[in-house]
């Protein structure tokens, strides 16, 4: 009996059992069902945008690692999430070799120069967006309506544009009830926004699915949920103070709330945990610049629509909220640490 | 967030492991029987190891004394076993370290009758000869600390215990001892309550005890005697209450200061192990010789809760109970605290409350580490409110120091939550135990050179 020598490790010897590819798969699962409607909604046009995303995501993560001699990480799904957000936050006409540059320079610029995953400091699938509204600013501004007889025969000729090439639009093209407001002062019904019978980038327009898929996500404690919450509620409080102020000028706070990509940033986007803060208040404050600076952004900006560069500079002081803002010790009393 | 902290009754963050006591918790407690030679450390309490008094060739009696205290931060030791003392020199330990200790090889035909000592009398003894009784039966924490028992009673000058909690939270996975001790000690528990009230000057005393054992709660609350200020609270399963800190904030929903004691808020904590030891050998004078184990896990073949003589080699102890082929692991506690044992040849030491056996399939092969990516889960596990995310970036870049100073690695007490929640593997804990020792180190060391 017992010849067999015993193995040592240090204690806990038990685990949770749960593995952060894990939480990934589950973002993933609880994306699905919003390019499921993208796809319902524009047809052919978006999921090819999307899956060229993320294609240029995995491949690019791939490749970088095998670049760099280093095991490939692809498997952990964190590129694929890049990819899947990067394509939902792009118009549903965008050229594919658009969306491409777009993923390659997310993971490339956004991820994997600061460490790969877990070291990044903005969000990557935002950080490819902002190069593409930066180098091509008309066919990313430029929308397509929801819903078209054809979705399923014909795909928009834009988006097959040569590599290198401006793209030639169709002559329809919907404007989204964000640039609608803007520029035209019209506004929108809570209920097509909340149920995406509008245009807008080809994953944003649903806001009920987006909702669900967080509400997924908070359940299985997965996701912070007082990220998506500090970012509406602030937006909303705003919004519905300065509709209160007069209602003329200010669009409601509802429309603000469902419109645009507000909740897709807030759901899927704000709550990236690596370019977030750490601490409960911290995660409240990081929360809450993101939905005022959306609003500010969208009032008095020349943009329709400030959701990611909000997020943006929320990711840029993340780092410095979790210097300022600790969680008070056990034992200890609350101390305000000089920056 | 204190806005959401409904359950008064309780501490903040903490983790649910699954419990994991079924198996055993309806074992009554059995004697194990005695080893043909049992292997005594001196060093099995914190502080001064005890001093050997017998010499080889001597024959001893069940409880004599074998080793008595050095100073004032020690116990004395008692034979566990009628017997023969077949060697003094160098035993090994679970460290690894070996440790001056005794080899006592046991009488096979006697009686194994205890010897009486000097009663202490509940009623008439002062606190202090209750302190001293207690030293002289040799009584450390059994909750697995084994700090000398007397030394924690003592209440500093200038503080005052208003109360004494009774730690029968038990809130390791897989432990059952105090569960049973309860369900079948309740007069040497309110015995040793008596004794510790008149100890501590404490007006009244709580029991502690996790919802999980109820019917303990019950079968103690139907036997309080009269005119005994006891009373019984039950609360929520939760890892790690059974921690003194936490469970001083459960009860009375005040915090211990940082790096202080529970007496610095008017309380001492005393596991309910002890206490029914105190409460068993003081009225007869007598020091420890066994207790209680839990012997459990997946690779035990007759799992229970036994009471086996201190000093009995594990080797001993899993041959009787029978283990698994399959053997990989054995730890000594409970899986979240206890130590990993790497030499059957060890013997069970007095801080020993469970002996847990893996197999293979039950450790498995150890997981993929990802990189840290700030999901806060350690955040909302720590009891103690750090920044473990935080803290195991440091320990990578082995700024110790930084741990220290800025974020309250000392304050950490190893219940290793953090670990046990983190989705990337990380051994955080297991980097703040390396981190603690090095800092301690360092410490020690400026110490000696500000006195050179």
């Amino acid at each position: 009996m017992f010849k067999k020598t015993l193995d040592i490790s240090s204690s806990p010897h038990i685990y949770k059992g749960r593995s952060t590819d894990d939480i990934m798969k589950n973002v993933v699962w609880a994306l699905l069902p919003v390019v499921g409607f993208s796809v319902y909604s524009f047809g052919w046009n978006a999921l090819l945008v999307i899956a060229t995303a993320t294609l240029a995501c995995v491949m690019t993560e791939h490749v970088l690692c095998k670049l760099s001699k280093k095991e490939t990480t692809v498997q952990d799904y964190s590129a694929l999430i890049t990819g899947l957000l990067l394509g939902l936050t792009l118009p549903p006409i965008f050229p594919l070799w658009m969306a491409f540059v777009g993923g390659v320079i997310g993971i490339a610029l956004g991820k994997y120069v600061f460490g790969g995953l877990g070291y990044n400091v903005f969000n990557p699938a935002l950080v490819g967006r902002a190069v593409l509204q930066a180098a091509f600013p008309v066919a990313i501004t430029t929308w397509h309506p929801a819903f078209l007889a054809d979705r399923f025969t014909t795909v928009s000729g834009s988006v097959f544009t040569w590599p290198f090439m401006q793209p030639q639009f169709d002559a329809i093209s919907g404007a989204t009830p964000l640039s609608a407001f803007k520029f035209d002062g019209i506004t929108t019904s809570t209920a097509e926004l909340a149920f995406g019978q509008i245009s807008g980038s080809a994953g944003e327009t649903c806001a009920v699915l987006i909702a669900l898929g967080g509400l997924y996500l908070i359940a299985r404690n997965m996701m912070s949920w007082r990220i998506p919450v500090a970012v509406l509620v602030s937006a909303f409080l705003l919004s519905g103070l300065l509709y209160l102020i007069n209602s003329q000028v200010y669009p409601s706070p509802f429309f603000m709330l469902f419109s645009g990509g507000l909740m897709l940033g807030a759901v899927f986007m704000a709550t990236d945990m690596v370019s977030s803060p750490i601490t409960p208040m911290g995660l409240w404050v990081y929360g809450g610049i993101i939905g005022i600076l959306t609003i500010v952004i969208r009032i008095w900006s020349g943009l329709p629509e400030g959701v990611m560069y909000s997020i943006l500079l929320a990711n840029a002081i993340s780092p410095h909220i979790d210097t300022v803002i600790r969680n008070r010790v056990y034992g200890t009393q609350r101390k305000v640490k000089a920056i | 967030m204190a806005l959401f902290n409904f359950h008064k009754n309780t501490f903040k963050n903490g983790i649910h492991p699954p419990e994991s006591k079924d198996e055993t918790r309806g074992l009554p407690i059995r004697q194990f029987p005695f080893p043909p030679v049992i292997i005594l450390p001196m060093a099995q309490h914190i502080g001064t190891p005890s001093e050997i008094v017998v010499r080889e060739g001597q024959e001893v009696l069940r409880g004599a004394l074998l080793a008595k205290a050095v100073g004032y931060l020690s116990v004395p030791m008692h034979a566990p076993v009628s017997g023969i003392i077949r060697k003094i020199g160098n035993v090994p330990t679970i460290s690894g370290k070996m440790s001056p200790g005794i080899y006592l090889e046991t009488f096979p035909f006697s009686t194994q009758e205890v010897l009486e000592g000097k009663p202490i009398d509940p009623d008439n003894a002062s606190a202090e000869e209750i302190l001293q009784g207690i030293q002289d039966a040799g009584i450390v924490g059994l909750g697995g600390a084994a700090f000398p028992t007397h030394v924690k009673l003592k209440v500093p000058e200038g503080k005052k215990c208003e109360t004494l909690i009774i730690n029968g939270i038990e809130c390791e996975p897989y432990l059952t001892t105090d569960h049973r001790v309860m369900l079948e000690q309740e007069s040497d528990i309110f015995m040793g309550i008596k004794y510790l009230l008149k100890a501590t000057g404490a007006e009244k005393a709580i029991i502690g005890i996790e919802a999980n054992k109820q019917d303990a709660a019950d079968h103690l609350g139907r036997h309080i005697p009269e005119n005994l200020p006891v009373s019984i609270k039950v609360l929520p399963v939760k890892y790690p209450q059974g921690a003194e800190k936490m469970l001083v904030t459960s009860l009375l929903q005040k915090e211990v200061p940082s790096q202080g004691f529970p007496i610095e808020v008017g309380v001492v904590v005393v596991n309910i192990a002890t206490t029914a030891e105190i409460g068993r050998l003081l009225p007869h004078g007598r020091g420890i010789q066994e207790r209680v184990i839990t012997i459990a896990g997946p690779g035990v073949k007759k799992k229970g809760n036994y009471r086996i003589p201190v000093g009995t080699p594990l080797r001993f102890v899993l041959e009787h109970v029978g283990v698994d082929e399959d053997i990989k692991e054995v730890y000594m506690g409970g899986p979240m605290m206890g130590v990993a044992v790497s030499n059957l040849d060890i013997s069970i030491v007095k801080g020993t409350s469970g002996i847990l056996v893996f197999t293979g399939k039950d450790v498995g092969a150890s997981d993929k580490i990802y990189p840290c990516i700030k999901c806060g889960a350690c955040l909302d596990a720590c009891p103690i409110l750090l920044n473990p995310s935080k803290l195991g970036v440091l320990a990578k870049f082995e700024a110790y120091d930084e741990m220290a100073r800025d974020f309250h690695l000392m304050d950490c007490f190893e219940c290793g939550s953090c670990t046990y929640v983190c989705p990337s593997h990380i051994p955080l804990v297991q980097y703040f135990r390396l981190a603690k020792r090095v800092v301690r180190k360092r410490q020690a060391e400026k110490k000696e050179e500000v006195n050179v």
